[in-house]
């Protein structure tokens, strides 16, 4: 048995340590600072607070110094994400989400996000409470879909294998009820729900002071790794028989988040466990939970995710205690292989005779641009739409579940409003932005309105390399949070200042290496200038089929990151 | 005096067991009192003590002089950090806690608390400052850094100070916060305790060693320093209050350069609200908070143009105004109203061109009345265009008049500057550009730097109660906000312990909350007790002030029943009427009283200056 002494660090606890402790099953004086109308803004440990309820405070970061010099305040608002596990919606949600955008938020656009949910940017304080009670009319919650807690958990979009994608669907909501907080507290602030004395409650899997940190929960359906399962503390891999789920390969410490100039973080894949039973799925998922919640680093939040609690009490002794704690022990991993990330756009057929339509939505950002109206075609769509909408961990939106007599009319709609333009090239759907600037706090530099000509450059210099037909998983990410994960990216762009990125390379296509760091703090020209050389010697050195991420390792341009711990850096 | 006291001290500290004891005006048990006090202290300690006995004696002698003056000749240590992601802060904060555990008492505070123009009263101040981007200050940092290499930055010669700049190496502008305070501390005089630090990411180490140096050079300067300061605040004793009376007035107004105009509501408004800071410089100019500063202006030259085209007269025609002769051109710019419209001129101009259409509109009042209303005098001469001579015109415009703005600032606070809050009057009408006379002159042709005519009107009308201690209600939806602004940095400065609450209103929360920011830090340091906001138009229903003052009816009558003096500022028309009809509403309903009785209340308080109004 372990001795738990050894095995969490001592020292002076991190402030969120305090707010968590002190915040009365995350209550805090949110209801004060709803009715404060003389700031658009939360206050101290209640600006954390509401991320676990799903909200970020943000601000126009675009126009904050000329607020400054009006004697105003930032502008103040909110985003919201909400908990769509497994990121299922239905035609009469998305109606009542569509309203709200367009009519309380600032940006009035619907944004999809890698979480596999949708966010709304913009909500300015007033709107707040009544957008909770508007969405939990139609079941919807935002409840920990940020803080430190298990967030929204992923799920595989994979409408055609469709009995077993029900199945792990079903998986991911199960997990993610069984992993939230059991506080009344989102009831109690947002829907005016009764008051609990926090002192009652219990929260047996998460804590009184609930997580470390963030912790990120998967279920995937191989060989699809549209969730990439290496960003993820826990990962339940499907493992069926004839079709019917059986159980789950159990990968853990998977994460990409670092911070610029220490070295002691980094991005470091997942450790596979082991086969896991139906049976004891819920009790693997609240052992890993909480194992992680009791030797998580609770000092420093730089080194407080799971990835690092691996690296630092072993990979054995971390799943000798999950075991214990739910009461098991691993079976062998099954075999499985992992081949692709990306979507697959159009139409499919699904083996129910049912249609599923994949939509190209670039950043995600559902809005009415003057060329093409995505929101309103989207909403078109759900007023005829018989079966639901999946909201894909690559931020791309899928019609699924079509019968025959529908498809014409749901195509029709979705040309009609630029949803499916034919040209949309390979190259600009294997490529992935986070929201970054002008409302991400965190942001360093551009990320989603860089993108679309970031795309542009990189598809001119394919052609120019003949290389048009080709395309590379290119992933642009506003700070080393990681958001777009570009740390699982063939090229992968870290933002770190207006401008001025730090370039990586040497992913694979399927999301199981880490590329390396090239070239550090370079602006955009310089960027596409090493780009441009390298995609030279590619289209001249390249084996048959061979991969760019694979060609810079081959051809020895930078090391493969093999344990990132030691490697990384290196 | 000092030097006596030091000698003392000295005495003490070598000759302890004498009995000879020096002639002193102690008797032999208050010297057996002082030698106890002062036993068993280091050579330091009692350096210092005799520089804290130095202070006393300057304050008993003194006790009539005024706070202001001591306090900024006192050694003060302050540490300033601008943060991004909290390193800075973290850093200054830590900093700070090492210097209390050596017995000093450092002011540690955000850039964005704190008030630049306290600069110059600092002497000795520590800056922690990060850089980000492409060599931007931190957001908290952004006004202080600005003032520092503004023009208004003060002469700081008095200052020591030490600058430390958190940065990463691997970005082209390096610690550039940092580099650009020291410089400008530096430009405006002030000494460096130390050479700047500048600090890569990994920094604990170099500033851990910087700290402990630091530290110590502060301990030994501000132990000496108290010393040095008993020494100047005694030598201050003397120095003549400054009575410098008012000499300008209406008819001798002073010139003075505007300093700042800046758009204080949002991007997304749809008003235009200019905060204006004019300079007064070494002018001797004086007012009091609840006065109005009364500004000339210049008229439009392409109004002036467009006026001398119609009636077909020459810009360097010589003309006659109250005997003083001048080129049209000038008098139409600076002597001659053309923004308000009066009858007087339409029937001097209609007398002079004997414009038929003109005649029949002067006939008709009332229609009269409301083509005026929409008009400046170059809509009706546009409209009815005819050629008359140049004094003729000139005979036909009246005097133009200075606008009279409330003032935003309090000159204990503000010292040589006054601050006014216009609105920047500018619209569309008959396809061309109108705007208000002074608001226009102040936001759009008047540069930073520029002559304006200004002069001070009184208004003992609208005053501050006496009694600091005395509440204060005050009501000043839009640019009626002015005075009250003024009111809090009075109440600030001369630390009023009367409880304030403050009813403002305006369009939208996002765009028009004028001062928001300021009244967020008096919200927190406590000097405004309430404020109550009404955005007429974030919601379905529209919601006034005098709402506000209803639903927080109940409180409102305890106030005034505890004494409060209340103010209102801005539209005469409407608001100011209903606010009036919403007190008597409150005072009838609260305070069990009938129509009559209510309006009696209001009258006492009247008489008694609790209820003043500053009203347009």
């Amino acid at each position: 048995m372990a001795d738990n002494k050894n095995l969490i660090v001592e020292g002076k606890l991190a402030d969120n340590e305090r707010m968590k402790a002190q915040s009365k099953h995350l209550r805090g004086t949110i209801t004060t600072d709803l009715a404060d109308d003389v700031t658009g803004g939360f206050t101290a440990d209640n600006f954390q607070l509401i991320r676990f309820h799903g909200m970020y405070q943000q601000d126009d970061r675009d126009i904050r110094a000329e607020r400054a010099k009006q004697k105003l305040e930032p502008l103040h608002n909110v985003m919201l994400r909400a908990r769509l596990p497994g990121g299922v919606i239905t035609p009469e949600q998305w109606l009542v989400i569509d309203k709200f955008a367009e009519e309380k938020t600032m940006y009035g656009s619907i944004r999809l996000t890698t979480r596999q949910t949708f966010q709304f940017h913009g909500v300015l304080k007033p709107n707040v409470k009544p957008m909770h009670q508007l969405l939990n009319s139609t079941g919807i919650d935002s409840i920990a879909t940020a803080g430190d807690v298990n967030r929204n958990v992923l799920c595989t979009s994979n409408p055609v294998e469709s009995e077993l994608h029900k199945q792990a669907w079903n998986w991911a909501a199960k997990i993610s009820e069984h992993l939230l907080p059991k506080t009344n507290a989102y009831a109690e602030i947002w829907l005016d729900g009764e008051k609990v004395e926090s002192t009652q409650e219990q929260e047996p899997i998460l804590g009184d002071n609930y997580l470390p940190r963030k912790f990120k929960t998967t279920v995937v359906i191989p060989p699809h790794n549209d969730v990439d399962v290496h960003a993820n503390d826990l990962n339940f891999v499907a493992i069926a028989e004839n079709d019917k789920l059986v159980g789950f390969n159990v990968l853990v410490g998977g994460g990409l988040a670092m911070t610029h100039g220490d070295m002691t973080t980094f991005p470091r894949k997942a450790d596979n466990f082991g086969f896991v039973s139906l049976d004891k799925t819920l009790d693997v998922a609240a052992a890993v939970v909480s194992t992680q919640r009791d030797w998580g680093n609770r000092t420093n939040r730089k080194n407080a995710k799971t990835k690092y609690t691996l690296e630092r009490v072993g990979v054995d002794t971390f799943k000798k205690e999950v075991e214990k704690r739910a009461s098991m022990t691993f079976a062998e991993s099954r075999p499985f292989k992992l081949t692709s990330r990306g979507d697959r756009f159009g139409w499919v057929k699904g083996i129910d005779g049912k249609h599923h339509l994949t939509l190209f939505i670039e950043n995600g950002r559902i809005l009415d641009f003057a060329n093409k109206s995505l929101k309103k075609g989207c909403a078109e769509i759900a007023k005829v739409h018989q079966g639901d909408f999946r909201l894909t961990a690559n931020q791309n939106l899928i019609v699924a579940g079509v019968p025959e007599d529908q498809k014409a009319l749901i195509e029709a709609i979705a040309t009609q409003h630029g949803l499916l333009e034919a040209n949309t090239s390979k190259q600009r759907q294997d490529s992935m932005a986070c929201v970054s600037l002008p409302t991400c706090p965190l942001a360093m530099a551009e990320a989603e309105r860089y993108l679309p000509s970031a795309v542009d450059q990189l598809e001119s210099i394919l052609s120019k390399h003949g290389l048009a037909h080709e395309s590379i998983i290119y992933r642009i990410t506003g700070c080393p949070n990681g958001c777009g994960r570009a740390m699982l990216a063939e090229i992968g762009l870290v933002g770190k200042g207006p401008n001025k990125y730090n370039l990586h390379i040497g992913g694979n296509r399927e999301g199981t290496r880490i590329p390396k760091m090239y070239k550090e703090n370079i602006v955009d020209t310089e960027i596409m200038q090493i780009i441009d050389e390298l995609i030279g010697r590619w289209s001249k050195e390249r084996l048959q089929n061979e991969a760019f991420g694979d060609f810079v390792i081959r051809a020895g341009i930078v090391a493969p990151v093999v344990n990132s711990a030691e490697d990384f850096y290196a | 005096m000092l030097i006596l006291i030091i000698s003392l001290a000295i005495f003490f500290l070598m000759t302890k067991n004498n009995s000879n004891s020096p002639i002193t005006p102690l008797d032999q048990a208050q010297l057996s009192r002082l030698s106890q006090a002062v036993s068993g202290l280091s050579k330091d300690q009692l350096i210092w003590a005799s520089g804290f006995v130095a202070g006393v004696a300057a304050g008993a002698n003194n006790q009539q002089q005024s706070q202001a003056l001591t306090s900024t000749e006192q050694a003060t240590l302050t540490i300033l950090y601008g943060s991004q992601t909290g390193n800075a802060k973290h850093e200054a904060t830590s900093f700070g806690e090492k210097l209390k555990t050596k017995g000093l008492a450092p002011k540690v505070i955000s850039m964005s608390d704190y008030k630049p123009r306290k600069l110059k009263d600092e002497t000795h101040l520590i800056i922690f400052v990060s850089t980000h981007g492409e060599g931007d200050a931190p957001d908290d940092a952004v006004e202080l850094h600005e003032f520092v290499h503004s023009k208004k930055a003060p002469k700081l010669g008095n200052l020591k100070y030490a600058v430390v700049g958190l940065g990463d190496t691997s970005y082209e502008f390096f610690c550039q916060t940092a580099k650009d305070f020291d410089a400008s501390l530096q430009k405006l005089g002030a000494t460096s305790l130390a050479g700047r630090l500048d600090c890569d990411v990994d920094y604990a180490d170099t500033i851990s060693k910087w700290a402990e140096q630091m530290t110590a050079s502060l301990v030994s300067d501000l132990t000496a320093n108290a010393a040095s300061n008993a020494e100047t605040s005694a030598q201050n004793t003397s120095m003549p209050i400054n009575t410098i009376s008012n000499l300008y007035t209406k008819q001798n107004p002073l010139r003075a350069n505007l300093g700042a105009c800046l758009k204080i509501t949002g991007r997304d408004s749809v008003k235009d609200i200019r905060h204006i800071e004019i300079m007064l410089e070494d002018s001797g100019l004086k007012y009091q908070v609840g006065d109005a500063l009364g500004i000339y202006f210049k008229n439009d030259p392409e109004i002036v143009e467009r006026i001398l085209r119609v009636t077909q007269t020459k810009a360097e025609e010589e003309v006659s105004v109250k005997n003083e002769v001048m080129t049209l051109s000038q008098a139409l710019t600076n002597k001659l109203e053309l923004t308000l419209s009066y009858p007087g001129f339409v029937k001097a101009y209609q007398n002079a061109s004997h414009d038929t259409a003109l005649h029949e509109l002067l006939v008709d009042k009332k229609a009269l009345r409301k083509f005026l209303e929409e008009r400046q005098i170059v809509d009706i001469i546009e409209q009815y265009p005819n050629v008359i001579s140049a004094q003729t015109l000139v005979d036909a415009l009246r005097p133009i008049s200075p606008r009279l703005y409330s003032i935003a600032s309090s000159q204990n606070e503000v010292e040589d500057e006054v601050h006014l809050t216009v609105a920047h009057v500018d619209y569309q009408a008959f396809g061309s550009r109108h705007q208000g006379g002074a608001s226009g002159f102040l936001s759009t042709r008047l540069q930073e730097g520029e002559e304006v005519e200004i002069f001070i009107e009184s208004n003992d009308n609208f005053r501050l109660p006496s009694d600091t201690n005395t509440p204060v209600i005050m009501i000043g939806p839009g640019t009626g906000i002015a005075p009250f602004r003024a009111f809090m940095q009075e109440r600030d400065v001369t630390e009023a312990t009367g409880k304030n609450w403050l009813f403002f209103g305006n369009p939208h929360f996002t765009q028009d909350f004028l001062y928001q920011v300021e009244w967020q830090a008096y919200l927190k340091s406590g000097l405004l007790n309430k404020i109550s906001l009404a955005f007429s138009r974030d919601q379905a229903e529209k919601i006034y002030v005098q709402d506000k003052l209803l639903e927080q009816g109940e409180e409102v009558f305890e106030w005034l029943e505890q004494g409060a003096h209340l103010y209102i500022c801005g539209d005469a028309m409407r608001m100011a009427k209903d606010v009036e009809q919403a007190l008597l509403s409150i005072i009838q309903k609260y305070g069990n009283k009938d129509e009559k009785a209510a309006k009696q209340y209001l009258l006492e308080m009247r008489k008694a200056k609790r209820y003043q109004k500053d009203v347009y």
